[in-house]
């Protein structure tokens, strides 16, 4: 069994087909789905760890590519943009799983670590300047 | 003991040995004070963080016809006009005219004067539209221009406040998100915010203005400028630990240097959700090593540092002076906090490793000759407190 974060992004968004709902079903996997979200322009994002073995992670994931879906790995769809980070940690106590943490207490910089964001949107809400977006 | 002529002449010929606020530490630690004092001729402190009382005064030049601008904005964010014809005084905070500021709360302020100090200072250009009443030397009434800094004949950054000497450390002991410059606060102090680069920070090294007075060249932003006042609020008369360190706010700078010679990586604007827009700018201020007494100033450590936890959701605002409790930097810097048994994850909005970042460049321009130190002209007030509004 393996777990993989992944960012699936739907083109048009496939309101009428269970496809959540086929991959545990029919594929056999968990899911644990940390966000999902349709745009004005019926896009549709899903962030979700899956766990399974790896060949029924590969039938699903095929299944899924079948309806035009990107599939990003270890990707929460947040972007933390070292350009514009200023390492002032004031993300630091919202981020509930240390995803933006400090790794050296001497330089004290700021860094990401993406396999544990949850795509909680705390940090884009609170960095000052715009250093954390979401792709959605 | 030296004068500042004599390390003015060992930074000239490319000579003096310069250290920054925490590799002193260190080197005393390991060499002693004698081999230091002996030594070492600067130490260099820094900060960076968000500095609320910026601004900048801007001469756009004169256009054909004339005008005495009594009105302007830049980007849309007002600046102020009440100035000779084509002078201008634009503000960190200021926001865009009819911004929705907080109507709903809690606002984005994603947009201010800080953002176009930052757009100048990249070097793009912003729209200018000013008008006038008009008269018989300066008949213009209006005008719409593209303007970027390189145009201006001046864009000379003055700033009222700067530099804050220490701070207090945000909580919120509510039960409702707060909205503050320290940041967003969550109910019951799920977490606290602080502001200092600590060890590193310029008037924490100097605590009774003793080489940081007015006239005492400073790195601003990678420009050379000055301090050319005390800062607004500033406020020597407060509770100092046994080191003379001050434990509240205390001391501030009025900080003023040439925009054109600035670098974008230090003047950064910032948005803070549901108060306002502000301008972040890294300062690094050299002190000399003249005697002893300040050596043994610039040795602090974050430990022996406090700054006092402040209850922002009612103490802050209503002026209580009640403080909840006292902490250090080490132990801020480590990620939590402790306070009557509760453990306190800690955010920052001063950036340390910026701070470092600026204490080892302006090191190296000393080191190179590139920058000199001047003796203040005149010392700061080291007895002063700030008065209440007398409504
Ligand atoms: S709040 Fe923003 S600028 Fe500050 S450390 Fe976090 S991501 Fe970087
Ligand atoms: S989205 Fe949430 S979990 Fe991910 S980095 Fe930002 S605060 Fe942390």
């Amino acid at each position: 069994m393996i777990t993989k974060k992944l960012l699936l992004h739907f083109p048009t968004c496939e309101t009428e087909k269970p496809i959540v709902y086929q991959l545990v079903k029919d594929y056999g996997l968990m899911i644990n789905i940390f966000a999902a979200k349709v745009t004005q322009d019926q896009e549709g994002f899903l962030v979700l760890d899956i766990t399974g073995t790896e060949e029924d992670m590969d039938r699903g994931m095929d299944y899924v590519r079948g309806f035009g879906v990107t599939i990003r790995e270890v990707d929460s769809g947040i972007v933390h943009d070292l350009e514009l980070c200023t390492h002032c940690g004031n993300c630091l106590s919202h981020c509930p799983t240390k995803a933006l943490h400090i790794a050296d207490r001497r330089s004290m910089k700021v860094e990401f670590d993406k396999t544990l964001c949850i795509a909680c949107m705390a940090c884009v809400a609170n960095c000052p300047y715009s250093a954390c977006t979401a792709l959605f | 003991m030296k004068t500042y002529q004599e390390i003015n002449d060992k930074i000239s010929s490319g000579k003096a040995v310069v250290l920054t606020a925490e590799e002193i530490i260190d080197f005393v630690d390991r060499h002693g004070e004698d081999k230091a004092l002996s030594q070492v001729d600067v130490v260099t402190t820094a900060t960076f963080g968000p500095m609320c009382s910026s601004g900048c005064f801007l001469n756009f030049g004169q256009c054909t016809p004339k005008i005495r601008i009594t009105d302007c904005s830049l980007d849309g964010v007002r600046a102020y006009s009440g100035l000779a014809a084509v002078d201008a005084y634009l503000g960190a905070t200021e926001l865009r005219i009819n911004a929705p500021a907080n109507l709903n709360f809690p606002g984005e302020f994603s947009f201010g004067g800080a953002h176009v100090i930052e757009k100048l200072v990249a070097g793009q250009s912003v729209e200018l539209i000013a008008c006038s009443y008009g008269t018989q030397e300066y008949p213009r009434r209006e005008l719409r221009a593209d303007i970027r800094l390189q145009d201006l004949n001046q864009a000379i950054m003055v700033n009222p406040r700067n530099c804050y000497q220490n701070y207090n450390v945000a909580v919120n002991c509510s039960d409702k998100r707060l909205y503050t410059y320290m940041g967003q606060l969550k109910p019951n102090m799920q977490n606290a915010s602080y502001c200092s680069a600590g060890q590193l920070s310029p008037l924490l090294n100097d605590p009774w203005y003793e080489c940081i007075g007015i006239g005492t060249a400073v790195w601003l932003a990678g420009a050379h400028g000055h301090v050319h006042a005390e800062g607004t609020q500033h406020c020597p008369s407060c509770q100092r630990a046994e080191n003379g360190v001050p434990s509240e706010g205390a001391g501030t700078l009025g900080l003023t240097a040439d925009m054109k010679q600035m670098s974008p990586r230090f003047v950064r604007a910032c948005s803070f959700k549901g108060y306002g827009v502000s301008l972040a700018l890294g300062v690094g201020i050299p002190i000399p090593i003249l005697n002893a007494g300040i050596l043994r100033r610039v040795c602090v450590r974050d430990r022996d540092i406090q700054a006092p936890i402040v209850d922002y959701s009612y103490d802050y605002p209503m002026k209580t002076g009640k403080v909840l409790g006292m902490v250090n930097y080490e132990e801020l810097k480590s990620g939590s906090i402790t306070l009557n048994g509760k453990k306190i994850p800690t955010g920052s909005l001063s950036s340390y490793s910026m701070a470092l970042e600026i204490a080892e460049l302006l090191k190296e321009e000393l080191g190179a000759g590139k920058f000199l130190l001047s003796e203040p002209l005149r010392r700061l007030p080291q007895q002063q407190s700030v008065k209440n509004m007398p409504i």
